[in-house]
Parts: C-alpha cells; sequence; structure tokens
C-alpha cells in the first residue's frame, strides 16, 4: 500500500503562491511610488484665485519686490496675504466724490471689480491658501527669510508664474533636508527677495557655508523644533 | 529525534550508576504516541478543555474589545500620565516577553547540554514562548497610541526621510523580540514535523490527512530526511541559544540605558535574564500542571520533571534576590544621594506595597522548594508558581512605575493609578495566552513524540 505523505496537487498551487508574492511586491512597489511621487504632495496645484493677480507681470516685469504685499514675512511667522486696500495704493477707484487719485493705474478694470468692492464692502477677498502646511508642522517665515534662506527655496519662481502654483512637495523629507544641510540655500540676507539671484563667483554652497559659520546658522532637526 | 545518542548522561539521576528512566509507566512507543495524540483525535473532548476554553477565549474578548475602545478613544483609557508615561502596557510588555524565555532555554540550552528531561516539555514550553511574545508585542504595538503608523518602528524608507534612533534600545528591542518570535517559531515548527507527519499518518478523515500532510511537508521518516532534520535542529537549537540571554538584556537596556535613577544600573541584564528564566519556568509549570492532567500525559511529563523545574526556580529566584539585595548595596556604596532615595523610595515610599509584594513573592515563596515535599507536589507548585508569577509581574510595576513617579524633578513627581481598562487588558492578555494554548494542546502535538521515543529504552531493550 502506498502512503499518503503529501497531497501531490498542493505542488501545482506553488506558483500562485508565487503569483500572489508578486503581486504583493508590485503593490507595495506600487505604494512607495504613489508615496514618494509628487502629486501626492499636491506639486503643481494651481487653484483659480478670484482675482488673476499675476505674479509675472508685478514681479517679474514691474520687479515690485515681496515685501510690498507680504509685508510680515520679516517680522512675523506668517507672511501675510495683503489686505485688498495694498492693491488701492496703485489701482485706487473714483471716491465718493469722483476724484482719482493722481496715480491709479487700470482704475476701471473690470478684472478688478472684486478688489474695488472689497474695499468698499471691507470684506476679505477669499484668496485661496496655495502653499498650505499641515496645521502640526510649526513654520516661521521670518526665521528663514532673516537667515538668508529666499523665497525661491521653498515657493520658487514666483517672478515668472501668471498663477502661483506649488513648487515643492513641502514633505517632511523636503524641509529636512534643507535642515540637514542649509548651505546650497543660504545667501546673503539682501537678495532673498531676489529670485532670479545667481552666486558670483564660487557655488552656492560653498558661499552658504561660509555665512553659516560667519552668522552662526545651525538649524534644528529636533522633532519639537517643528511639532511644538 | 533530536536528542544526541552520545553516552547517556542524566542529571537528574540519584543514584550514580543507574539510570532513572524519564518517561514512566509501561510505557511503550506506542501507547507514547496514543497518549500525545489523545486531545487531538478524540472525538470526546472532556467538558474541563470547553469550559476552559470558555473562559479564556471570554477573556480575550474582552482583549479585543479594550484594544478597540483604546483606538477608538486613545490612550488617555490608561492611567498613564507624566512623569509615568511608560505605565502598564510596557509593565506587561516585559511580564510577558520574559515569560517566553523558558522555553528557549528549554529547548535550545537543555537540548545543547544534553538534558534528555527536556523532550518530555519542549514543546509545550516551546509554544508558550511563542504564544508569550506573541502577548508581549501587543503592548508596544499599542503603547505607541497611533496603531495605524506602526510600521515606523521599523526602519523603512520613508518620505519624511526620518529613521528610528538607531541608538535608542527601544530600537533594539525591535529587532530582538521580532528575531526572537522568528527563530522560536522555526525552531517550533521545524521540531514539529515528524510529530505532525505521525498526526497525519493517523488521520481518519481526509481532511485531517491533506492539512497535516501539508503542515509535515511530506515527511517521510527516511534515513535522509532524519540525517538533515537532526543536523538543522542543532544548528537552529545553537542559533537559538544566545537569543535566551539576548533578547531580555535588550529588553533592559530600554531602562538601564536611560538615566533615571532606579533604571540606570549595570546589574540590569543578568538580573532581567535570571528573572525571566525564573517567570519563564513558573508559567511553564503553571500550564503544564493542568495539561498534562487534561491530556492524560503524567506518564511523560513526571513529577521528575516537574522537580527539575522547581530546581530551576529555586536558583534562578536566589539571583533574583541577590540582585534586589545587590541594588541596595549599589545604592549605598555609590554614596550618590539620589541613588539612595531611589532604592528607599522603592521600599519605604508610595509603591512600598508593590515592593513587598515582589520580594514576598518572588524571594520568599521559592524557598519553599528546598523541600522535597513542595517540589513533587503538583497542585502545591502551581500555587508557588502562580504567586511567582505575580512577584515578577510586580518587578516589573516596581521597576516601571516608582522610578517614573519620582523622577528628576519633584515638581513633576505623580502617583500612577490604573485604570478598569489596565486591569482589563491585563486580563484580556491571559486571555489571549491562555486560549491559544488550549487550541495547540487541541490541535497540536503537545510532546515531541518522536524526541521522547529516543529517550525511551528500545523495543529490544525492554523485552530482555
Amino acid at each position: 500500500m502506498k502512503r499518503f505523505h503529501f497531497p501531490a496537487w498542493i505542488d501545482p498551487l506553488l506558483p500562485v503562491v508565487a503569483g500572489f508574492l508578486g503581486i504583493g511586491l508590485v503593490y507595495y512597489g506600487g505604494l512607495f511610488a504613489y508615496a514618494v511621487h509628487p502629486l501626492t504632495s499636491d506639486v503643481g496645484y494651481r487653484p483659480e484665485q478670484p482675482v488673476p493677480y499675476s505674479h509675472a507681470l508685478h514681479v517679474g516685469k514691474l520687479k515690485m519686490d515681496c515685501r510690498y504685499c507680504h509685508n510680515t514675512v520679516e517680522v512675523a511667522g506668517h507672511a501675510a496675504i495683503p489686505p485688498a486696500s495694498v492693491c488701492m495704493n496703485c489701482h485706487s477707484a473714483q471716491d465718493a466724490a469722483g476724484q482719482t487719485p493722481t496715480v491709479s493705474i487700470r482704475l476701471d478694470s473690470p478684472k478688478l471689480a472684486p478688489i474695488r468692492e472689497a474695499v468698499a464692502t471691507g470684506e476679505m477677498l477669499p484668496w485661496r491658501r496655495v502653499n498650505d502646511l499641515p496645521d502640526y508642522a510649526y513654520f516661521n517665515h521670518s526665521v528663514h527669510v532673516n537667515r538668508g534662506v529666499s523665497c525661491v527655496a521653498c515657493h520658487g519662481r514666483v517672478d515668472r508664474m501668471e498663477v502661483v502654483e506649488q513648487k515643492a512637495t513641502l514633505s517632511m523629507g523636503f524641509c529636512l533636508t534643507c535642515h540637514r544641510n542649509p548651505a546650497p540655500n543660504l545667501r546673503p540676507a539682501e537678495f532673498v527677495t531676489n529670485l532670479a539671484w545667481e552666486p558670483e563667483g564660487g557655488d552656492a554652497a560653498s558661499i552658504g557655508a561660509a555665512l553659516m559659520l560667519e552668522r552662526g546658522i545651525h538649524p534644528n532637526d529636533n522633532c519639537s523644533t517643528c511639532h511644538r | 529525534m533530536a536528542a544526541i545518542t552520545t553516552t547517556p548522561f542524566d542529571i537528574t539521576t540519584e543514584t550514580p550508576g543507574s539510570r532513572v528512566t524519564l518517561v514512566t509507566g509501561d510505557s511503550s512507543y506506542q501507547s507514547v504516541t496514543d497518549q500525545v495524540c489523545l486531545l487531538a483525535e478524540t472525538p470526546k473532548v472532556p467538558t474541563a478543555y470547553w469550559i476552559a476554553l470558555a473562559c479564556s477565549s471570554a477573556l480575550l474578548l474582552n482583549l479585543v474589545a479594550c484594544i478597540g475602545y483604546l483606538l477608538t478613544t486613545g490612550v488617555g483609557v490608561w492611567g498613564n500620565m507624566v512623569p509615568v508615561a511608560w505605565g502598564w502596557p510596557i509593565v506587561n510588555f516585559v511580564f510577558w516577553v520574559g515569560i517566553g524565555h523558558a522555553g528557549t532555554l528549554i529547548s535550545a540550552i537543555l537540548f545543547l547540554f544534553r538534558q534528555n528531561w527536556r523532550t518530555g516539555i519542549n514543546r509545550a514550553a516551546e509554544a508558550m514562548t511563542i504564544f508569550a511574545v506573541m502577548c508581549a508585542g501587543i503592548f508596544p504595538g499599542i503603547h505607541i497610541g497611533r496603531v495605524w503608523v506602526v510600521f515606523w518602528l521599523f526602519p523603512l524608507p520613508n518620505t519624511m526621510l526620518l529613521w528610528p534612533q538607531f541608538r535608542s534600545p527601544l530600537l533594539w528591542d525591535v529587532f530582538a523580540v521580532s528575531t526572537y518570535a522568528t527563530v522560536s517559531l522555526l525552531f517550533w515548527y521545524m521540531g514539529m514535523i515528524p510529530d505532525l507527519a505521525t498526526f497525519r499518518d493517523r488521520a481518519k478523515s481526509r481532511v485531517r490527512q491533506i492539512v497535516y500532510g501539508v503542515l509535515s511537508l511530506g515527511w517521510t521518516g527516511s534515513a535522509r530526511g532524519w540525517a538533515r532534520y537532526e543536523k538543522a535542529y542543532l544548528l537552529l537549537a545553537a542559533l537559538a541559544t544566545p537569543l535566551v540571554l539576548s533578547v531580555h538584556t535588550i529588553v533592559s537596556f530600554d531602562f538601564a540605558v536611560s538615566q533615571l535613577p532606579g533604571w540606570h544600573t549595570t546589574i540590569f541584564p543578568p538580573y532581567f535574564v535570571a528573572g525571566a528564566i525564573f517567570s519563564g519556568f513558573a508559567m511553564v509549570v503553571t500550564l503544564l500542571v493542568p495539561a498534562r492532567r487534561l491530556c492524560s500525559l503524567e506518564n511523560i511529563i513526571t513529577v521528575r520533571h516537574l522537580e527539575n523545574m522547581c530546581k530551576i526556580m529555586l536558583a534562578t529566584g536566589m539571583m533574583v534576590g541577590y540582585a534586589y539585595a545587590m541594588e541596595f548595596f549599589m545604592a549605598w556604596y555609590s554614596g550618590n544621594p539620589y541613588e539612595q532615595f531611589a532604592f528607599i523610595n522603592r521600599a519605604f515610599g508610595p509603591y512600598w506595597w508593590a515592593y513587598w509584594t515582589m520580594v514576598t513573592c518572588n524571594v520568599i515563596s521559592p524557598q519553599f522548594f528546598w523541600f522535597k515535599w513542595c517540589r513533587t507536589t503538583p497542585w502545591f507548585m502551581v500555587i508557588i508558581c502562580i504567586f511567582i508569577n505575580i512577584g515578577m509581574w510586580f518587578e516589573r510595576f516596581v521597576i516601571t512605575i516608582s522610578s517614573l513617579s519620582r523622577d528628576f524633578l519633584p515638581s513633576s513627581w505623580g502617583y500612577f493609578k490604573p485604570t478598569i481598562i489596565d486591569w482589563l487588558m491585563l486580563i484580556g492578555s491571559f486571555g489571549l495566552f491562555f486560549t491559544l494554548f488550549l487550541l495547540f494542546c487541541r490541535f497540536l502535538p503537545v510532546v515531541a513524540m518522536a524526541e521522547v521515543r529516543s529517550i525511551m529504552p528500545t523495543e529490544e531493550e525492554t523485552a530482555e
């Protein structure tokens, strides 16, 4: 009598098991690819804004400084979104008496209608936030800007954007890459808002390294630096 | 069949020159197999088994419910607080990891030392190891609070560009415990293959035949199979041996590497390992005394086995007692007032009751094992072993809670109180443990039949 040792029909099933393992590997590979893909962290997000304000025109062509509108960036954690009255410095409408200030550009443009309305009613324009960090991550603009981290390091060439879009992943890895090796992203503080700045003589990293020494820049990478 | 056939050497022999049989009664190869297979094959399972299974699975259900409540509500359901952030989950973790050590000691170290008496108990002890490690693994997993990111315990590449702290013993612990679980599981399973084949060969139903056929991986019992099996078993035993020492050493590093007075001591690794073996043997006895009755294995798991384990408990219990004394001596000898405070606070501070429970259970209760009657009376040793288990749980409680609650800043001192969920989870973990053990008794070979047969006199010898 032949003794039973092992159900022989199991053996053909082995490729099936191997297939499942293979599917598992592909699944995890796909998961990893999804996790690291820029789209996952909203890179390229460019919402339509209530007013078609062009950074390319104002910053790129007219050479306005970032701080003209985002005026708290050097002194506060938050870089202010300007109130509509800031627009009115150049685009002011006629006042009640029908008078226009001496300098007013495109005062009647229909594109600016929401701005004029906001000024008249005192309502805030519903600007849509493009670069949004999670609430559990603390970020302070002033501390970065004052140490010579340019706007361009995180926001990209805003001076070339018709519509502002998210350029960086803003992931924890993105933050930590710079915190662990800040030199390539440091520049003399006066060039912080000069998005087109190129290091003269020598590469950015060695200039940054010299600045780190000179100004005692030692970025933290403790958990509580950002997760307070 | 892993017992190595060198000159028979049995340290339990009382009269030099005569060899005491390890399997008592009129056992033959056949009767051993019949006995071991009894509970797995009988259509009429004893009522006691059903009652035990009902109780333990009810406790298991309670554990599942508590974990569900914890996950949906948050870690505030525990008594954990600042400064006692570790609380009962870590106490339970260390307790359960410690329990496992006896299994590895029996299966690996006693094997390498040719202690043939181990064959009667090694399978059950290994099973106990694995179930204890499973219970242990739950606690750090849920203690992290956000269970859905439990994989952060492992160094996996991630978009945060973040790694666990490689200098932290907490990470070493992840490796130590997972290596331990893996090696124990492999050792257990590999050792079981010939016995699973026995189950297969005796199977009456087609389903059992197929299930045990697959589990025994086509074992035929050929000489070649046995030769390779024994080689592999020896290798795995050698691999598992350092784990007996390393796992609880690293668990002790979780405490010893920190700077907290009461934790920061070099005695911790040997002290923890001795305590782990102590508690592990206590649990083996607690399980095996009822199990040998339930499965009618009194011939195979004899009083001699139990007595040997009592002797080990006596020895390790005194090592633990020595460590308790030495901690106090070092606190005094160091001349460090903070260290001295930590220990005086342990014995006479707000947790004095826990400290003296620990000393009573761990140092005094094993002293009964000096007496032959206590070592050979199963019901009595179970009582002592339960006390030892209580004591060893309290040892981890004392170390974790009393040290943390009186940390560096008197302004942040606190008094830890467990909640009802803490209690239910501790009890529930016993439910998981006992449920798994009962299922093991019913479905798998409780005793390494092939090995036991190898230490019995051959049929020819018996015939003479």
